[in-house]
């Protein structure tokens, strides 16, 4: 029993406190990224592999707003619509020709992508990376430590971009048309849905998602050329364990993952602490192929 | 196996060769040129067509996924990776450092890798596998960069170059004609045992699975053993890249982990044409001269890939056969 009480005064309450906040915010804009990829997943069967670089881009678009007008709001807006029509362009230019083929072309597509928009932004940004400065800059009394207000809005506003948008798919008539052609593609273009431009829009939404999270995430860390990667691939993971295409799921998993990350980061390294998400995807891998976060197949 | 091949008789074409004497002939006279390269060109451009081989035996492990049984692989950088440091394990453990030795523990390396990947990634299809793929190169990217006291961390490993020895026989150094032309053997053998495989009826199935996953899982064949077996193949061909290319440059580094490598070996393989075997050779050598190419005429500081993935996503679109493939369309016109 004296071990049992050792390790329970052995916890760091406090910092799990903190750890719940961090993985708590850093989670929502995960979902925010990871919404976007299923988004484009579930209603064109495209892995969108330029999704971080998207990410990217929406942040140095918003350092660079910022810079000329100094209004952060300004910086998250019109990033969010540069990026958007950015990635309505992209895929028409690439994804629309590649409709009908096999799924794995358009993997290969959004990989080149990627890697020129990624030493597109190495190359005009160079490597050393920008700051953008919180436009919330007080702070609240957590512990010991000054936990600033700015965490806390980042996460409401994630919840709001990712409820917005799941109202807009509810209940809009846009919204419709897009839940139509993820259900039945040909059947939508029957009823008269032009689908290719559903298409083009989903992927503009999901840039502009992206791009949000990149500007509203870039306070945290510094925006530099390879942040994208790291988020691609933790949104990879996210859509996997929250199940393909579901929006609903990809949430639940974006919190999961960010919430375990945080909690292993009180006992090592960030860089370690990576290794949870990963042993969480093997996990679902071998017990629950579909997906955590959803009902299990019949 | 329970189905055994239809033998036909090999077609004939024009000159009333048979396809086999055709590749045979054509093998040759490419072995030719590659076995006298070192000796006429400048040290630079013979290191360069060393590496070449090296990245196009990567390459080419990575075809029997992508264009064979039909999972593109973006976590081979893991597999190449693992031999390169399995490599350097047995060069800095073992004294005096023993090729052989290098090569046997780089192809453990790299087969515990593919064992890890295969077992998990072939659960899943098409997509899925691409991205668990890359995701599972990371976590030994991961391990390998944080890993400072056994791996070297950021660092690496630096060691020298085994001698090239026949046991109880044979014993020189390397020069970097010899390096080429050990590479040539290994690279040439490994090209012949793909060939062979991919000829053969587990290859046969392999190409199945990529035609109907479902309808060759209904025929009755074990699809997940298949793919199991066709990613630990490929991973341990990656591993002898590895160990290769640790031979010819004396370190180890993470560098060769990450995801960028697995993406430069996706690139050769779409820009030489998947499914060919010799096309990503190709696609490296095309790939690695247009680099080298704009770095002597734009210099180092240009950014190489833009107009390089540029080129890699036209390709996709209008020419998804790659260059051999629209080679060889264009011969047969």
């Amino acid at each position: 029993m004296d071990a049992v009480a050792h390790f329970f005064q052995s916890i760091p309450y406090d910092q799990l406190v903190i750890q719940t906040m961090n993985g708590i915010v850093t989670g929502m804009i995960l979902a925010l990224v990871a919404s976007g990829l299923t988004l484009i997943f579930g209603i064109m069967d495209v892995v969108n592999f330029a999704h971080g670089e998207l990410f990217m881009l929406g942040a140095y678009i918003g350092v660079l707003v910022l810079a000329s007008t100094g209004s952060f709001w300004l910086a998250l807006i019109i990033a969010s619509l540069m990026v958007a029509i950015l990635g309505a362009a992209l895929q028409i230019v690439t994804l629309r020709p590649l409709l009908g083929r096999d799924p794995l072309n358009t993997i290969l597509v959004t990989f080149g992508l990627s890697l020129v928009l990624q030493n597109y932004a190495l190359w005009q940004f160079g490597p050393s990376s920008r700051k953008i400065n919180e436009p919330i800059t007080s702070h609240f009394v957590l512990f010991y430590l000054e936990y600033p207000w700015y965490r806390i809005l980042i996460a409401v506003l994630s919840a709001m971009i990712i409820g917005g948008f799941w109202l807009f798919l509810k209940y809009g008539k846009y919204g419709v048309w897009i839940r139509a052609t993820t259900q039945d593609r040909v059947m939508a273009q029957a009823m008269g849905i032009p689908v290719p431009w559903v298409h083009t829009g989903v992927f503009a939404i999901g840039a502009a998602m992206a791009a949000a999270s990149g500007v509203l995430f870039g306070p945290l860390v510094g925006v530099n050329h390879t942040m994208g990667l790291d988020w691609v691939l933790k949104a990879f993971i996210v859509v996997v364990v929250g199940g393909m295409g579901n929006l609903a799921g990809s949430v639940a998993a974006a919190i999961f993952i960010s919430l375990l990350e945080s909690y292993a980061s009180i006992w090592m390294s960030p860089a370690q602490a990576v290794i949870v998400s990963f042993v969480v995807l093997i996990l679902t891998l071998l017990f629950r192929p579909t997906g955590l976060f959803v009902p299990t197949p019949k | 196996m329970t189905i055994a091949p239809i033998n036909k008789p090999m077609p004939l074409n024009r000159a009333g060769l048979s396809h086999n004497a055709v590749f045979w002939i054509g093998f040759c006279a490419v072995m030719a040129l590659l076995i006298v390269a070192p000796l006429v060109l400048p040290e630079f451009w013979r290191r360069f067509l060393t590496e070449v081989l090296i990245w196009g035996l990567l390459a080419m492990s990575s075809d029997l996924l992508i264009g064979y049984t039909g999972m593109i692989s973006f976590g081979h950088s893991a597999f190449f990776g693992l031999g390169m440091y399995g490599a350097a394990a047995a060069l800095l453990l073992v004294s005096p450092p023993n090729l052989w030795l290098a090569i046997g523990f780089g192809l453990a390396g790299a087969a515990g890798a593919a064992l890890f990947v295969a077992y998990f990634s072939t659960r899943l299809r098409d997509i899925y596998f691409a991205i668990t793929t890359l995701i599972f190169s990371q976590i030994f990217y991961v391990i390998i960069f944080t890993w400072t006291p056994v791996t070297g961390g950021e660092n690496g490993l630096i060691f020298t170059r085994p001698h090239f020895t026949i046991p109880f026989l044979y014993d020189v150094r390397f020069t970097t004609s010899s390096v080429h032309w050990f590479v040539l053997a290994v690279v040439a053998a490994s090209y012949l045992i793909l060939r062979r495989v991919t000829r053969s009826p587990f290859g046969m199935v392999l190409q199945s699975i990529r035609e109907n996953e479902a309808r060759t899982r209904a025929i009755g064949y074990p699809v997940e053993r298949y793919k199991i077996v066709s990613v630990m193949l490929s991973g341990l061909f990656a591993g002898l890249a590895g160990v290769l290319y640790a031979i010819q440059n004396e370190f180890a580094a993470p560098d060769f982990v990450y995801f960028l490598i697995s993406g430069d070996t996706v690139i050769f393989n779409v820009m030489g044409g998947i499914g060919t075997l010799v096309g990503p050779i190709v696609g490296a050598g095309f790939f690695q001269l247009l680099r080298e190419l704009m770095s002597r005429l734009f210099g180092d500081q240009f950014p190489y890939l833009i107009p390089l993935g540029l080129i890699f996503i036209v390709m996709i679109i209008f020419l998804p056969q790659g260059l051999l493939g629209f080679a060889r369309r264009w011969l047969n016109r």
